[in-house]
């Protein structure tokens, strides 16, 4: 399998410690020429060092990288791709607003007579991007396509800058539909036969098995193994990502079940005709006790705007809102703190942490807020507060000291959790509280969503992941070109949601 | 855990190494260059020397960093708190002026040492003319959401003009003995003006860490729509920096006209914006808003004034002031900066490395 003569990249006993975390441990990491080599693990497992290692962001404490059999120090990322590494970031970070061509020719342009030569320019774009067999106006600003395309102007970009040997793929169809994807995909196939390594990371598995010829396997920083994937199963695999067999999943549809029987119904908010123009058409709403309500629709089809409505963000035009007994008149997130309701917001990173801050601080951040001014939590306290939620909810940290950036993305999603739940809320809106987290924390989450339903709290549950939302919810609302759409029982099958998504029911 | 640290690196990561170091640096030139720079004599039972004088003259430049802390640690900016000195001068100045309400002028009564006004309502007035100065910017920030550069910007250049209007356009001379209390005055031997700043220190540390203040200002820097979904009223937090801010500003008008004997539309608390800016980011608080240490500020403001002093007692004219001025912002920028401190990091760990292994 690994032929001497294949291997262009070798990584071998790399080490990497950051203050308080360990997070690379004697891991070995090789890339053969036209391969499409999966790197998946959970969150927090590596993945992420090790690219950087591999683009000289990063220097490893201790290991050695060997390019085409000779020994190479990856100095900066400027060096990475002198020497051949290319990199596509999950997020595009091209500029929307120039165009295409010159996304592609940027700091490379031909010149001539002390100018830059436009017409060598889109030329030049023109054929780096009919290598890749796209066909678009190179002369048109890259905002007016779409995602995907943008993405693979990136590719066109990362080969066309550098004669790139080895191409990193981060997440790269985290933001695509199944035809984008697809797209993706063939564009990767081409690369592959032209000779090129790819490295991809993604947390679909079902894509691992789709494009995928090894996959190497990190967990908290250490190689679990690499693997050829015509001869690793599905749950094979996951386990191996896990460190344990996977029958959290299974616990997640128990408690579901003990749930449902309890029949004593609390309403404890009910939205009548609420909407905003321009956000979401107005939409009934009732949220009970002991109940997890779904929300399912495609991207854009007003789910987050629905989430943001009820709690506050975005200040209603039409309709009214009820809480118990209480009409809500004024919105804005702290009447709803102060009211029982919470939300994790869909960004985590814009919306939700508060980065610089430790985890005590980010915790107890909407208490505070709740409590006001003067009422200061004594430091006793905080740390109390903070040192119950990260036992229950498994935050992974050293101390509670840690600066939340410093955490990976379940962790830090924890966090968020930790300070909502430290406010003790009637009502729970998470929107995509699982999103680009790996297997193992989705499981915890949603299991966590069932616990606190089966203590009397109502959750709502936003997902895109359509599975998800009927593992997890008791009633599912389906949104369609931001309206609702319709009502459902929590046992419906998948095929009428997904038609109702689509419009045909 | 806490202590896996070395000592040195955590004392050498905390905050106030660096200012603590240049003011070290500056003090041991002083000693070494200066003979009797540290002589501290006393006179009519007060304490006179160069280090009273440097606390003496840095007194109004600490009000000014502490208020200018706050809103920096929010994000913002406060460029109006020179004008703002101005506008508490003059109105002292106004208030005080015997003439005040007299249809009958004569300079007999312009440069009586008396007033109608009691002392308390002039002190009252002055803090409550830059409070409201400072209210004003924060409303514009907070409610207007105008740019703080832009919003403070409009009362730096129009703050000289009301001071002016106020005064009728004249420099006044004040001739009320209590007045200068509060910038010549001793108290114990020491001056007046370092018991306002204590207590103004002591007064806004315990705002901002012994209330939630402080965590929110940190929060609403660092991440403003993190915190509004956190249920953080970004706008009041604001609001409260802006108008400290102004407060703090015009208490330092009042020590300074009252130090200079008058007010001065045009040059009381002049280029005191940025040499208030310069204090804070001496101080270690990133532009950018976050985390901020008042101590550190105060720190900051002590440093100038020790500079400045240092200068004068070297003989460097007034005018090359400013250059030497720009030397020290020079190596305060570079020694904040990534890649000074990833040197200093490398120096240091590798000193440490060879001193244990020789153990």
């Amino acid at each position: 399998m690994t032929d001497s003569r294949q291997l262009i990249l070798s990584m071998n006993n790399i080490s990497k410690t950051f203050p308080g975390v360990t997070a690379l441990e004697n891991v070995d990491f090789s890339l053969q020429r036209g391969e499409i080599h999966a790197l998946v693990g959970e969150n927090g497992a590596g993945k992420s060092t090790l690219i950087k290692i591999m683009t000289g962001v990063e220097h490893p404490d201790s290991g050695s990288i060997e390019l085409d059999g000779k020994l190479v120090q990856v100095r900066s990322p400027q060096y990475s791709q002198e020497i051949g590494i290319s990199t596509v970031y999950q997020e595009v970070n091209l500029c929307t607003n120039i165009s295409v061509a010159e996304n592609i020719m940027l700091g490379h342009e031909p010149h001539h007579f002390g100018g830059i030569d436009w017409k060598k320019v889109n030329s030049f774009a023109r054929q780096a991007l009919e290598r890749l067999h796209i066909d678009i106006d190179v002369t048109q600003p890259l905002g007016n396509f779409s995602v995907a395309i943008q993405q693979m102007v990136a590719i066109a970009r990362s080969l066309e800058i550098t004669s790139a040997k080895i191409l990193i793929l981060d997440e790269p169809t985290s933001s695509l539909d199944v035809n984008e994807a697809n797209r993706l995909f063939d564009l990767m196939q081409k690369l592959k036969d032209e000779g090129i390594g790819i490295v991809f990371i993604t947390h679909f598995i079902d894509q691992v098995y789709q494009v995928s010829d090894r996959i190497t396997v990190l967990r908290n920083g250490k190689l679990v193994g690499t693997y050829a994937t015509a001869s690793l199963s599905r749950v094979e695999l996951i386990a191996k990502m896990l460190g344990r067999s996977i029958t959290e999943l299974d616990e997640v549809s128990k408690a579901k079940a003990t749930v449902e029987q309890n029949e004593s119904r609390k309403c404890l908010l009910e939205a009548k005709g609420l909407g905003r123009a321009g956000s979401i058409e107005p939409f009934d709403l009732d949220l009970y006790a002991n109940e997890v309500v779904g929300i399912a629709g495609l991207l854009g089809s007003g789910r987050t705007e629905l989430a943001n409505l009820t709690f506050g963000i975005d200040t209603p035009d039409t309709g009214s809102l009820t809480l118990g007994n209480k009409t809500v008149n004024r919105f804005s997130p702290l009447e709803s703190l102060k009211n029982g309701i919470a939300l994790c917001p869909e960004d985590r990173k814009a919306e939700g942490v508060v980065g610089d801050l430790t985890i005590r601080e980010n915790i107890i951040l909407a208490l505070q807020a709740r409590n006001g001014w003067f009422k200061f939590l004594t430091t006793q306290k905080q740390y109390e507060i903070a040192d119950k939620y990260i036992r229950l909810l498994g935050i992974s940290t050293p101390s509670p000291d840690q600066l939340v950036k410093n955490l990976s993305g379940g962790n830090q999603q924890k966090v968020i959790l930790a300070r909502w739940l430290a406010t003790n809320p009637h009502v729970l809106i998470l929107d995509e509280p699982t999103r680009g987290i790996d297997v193992g924390a989705k499981a915890e989450i949603q299991k966590l969503v069932l616990d606190l339903a089966e203590e009397g709290k109502s959750c709502v549950f936003i997902s895109s992941e359509l599975e998800e939302v009927l593992r997890t919810s008791h009633r599912i609302i389906v949104l369609r070109d931001h309206k609702k759409a319709a009502e459902y029982p929590g046992n419906v099958d998948d095929q009428t949601i997904i038609q109702t998504m689509a419009g045909n029911l | 855990m806490k202590n896996s640290v070395p000592l040195f690196k955590r004392i050498r990561e905390s905050r106030l190494f660096w200012p603590l170091v240049a003011l070290a640096l500056i003090l041991i030139i002083d000693g070494i260059f200066a003979p009797g720079f540290f002589k501290i004599r006393i006179q009519d039972g007060h304490l006179y020397g160069n280090l009273i004088d440097i606390f003496n003259n840095s007194a109004p430049l600490m009000l000014v960093a502490i208020g200018m802390t706050l809103v920096i640690a929010t994000g913002g900016v406060d460029l109006s708190v020179g004008a703002v000195i101005a506008i508490s001068a003059a109105m002292g100045a106004v208030l005080i002026n015997p003439a005040l309400g007299n249809k009958l002028i004569t300079n007999d009564i312009l440069t009586k040492d008396a007033t109608n006004t009691p002392l308390w309502l002039i002190v009252m007035a002055d803090l409550a003319a830059g409070t409201l100065c400072g209210l004003w910017n924060g409303l514009l920030v907070s409610r207007g959401k105008i740019q703080p550069m832009v919003a403070t910007l409009i009362l730096m250049v129009a703050g000289r003009g009301i001071a002016q209007l106020i005064t009728n356009g004249q420099i006044m001379t004040i001739y009320y003995t209590p007045y200068f209390y509060f910038g010549n005055g001793f108290i114990f031997g020491i001056p007046v003006s370092i018991y306002i700043v204590a207590i103004v220190f002591i007064f806004a540390w315990f705002l901002v860490r012994k209330t939630s203040i402080g965590l929110f200002i940190e929060s609403v820097g660092i991440n403003a729509k993190s915190s509004y979904y956190s249920g953080v009223s970004e706008k009041n937090i604001k609001l409260f920096v802006y108008t400290f801010c102004g407060f703090c500003a015009a208490i330092a008008g009042l020590i300074l006209s009252s130090y200079v004997h008058s007010a001065d539309g045009n040059n009381n608390g002049l280029n005191y914006e940025l040499d208030a800016i310069l204090a804070v980011v001496i101080g270690g608080t990133l532009m950018t808003g976050g985390r901020f240490s008042l101590f550190a500020s105060v720190l900051g403001a002590l440093i100038i004034w020790t500079f400045t002093i240092t200068m004068y007692t070297f003989g460097v004219p007034a005018n090359a002031l400013l250059a030497g001025r720009a030397v020290l912002v020079l190596v305060v920028i570079l020694l904040y900066s990534d890649y000074a401190r990833r040197f200093l990091n490398r120096i240091f760990d590798r000193k440490g490395s060879q001193h244990g292994a020789t153990n």
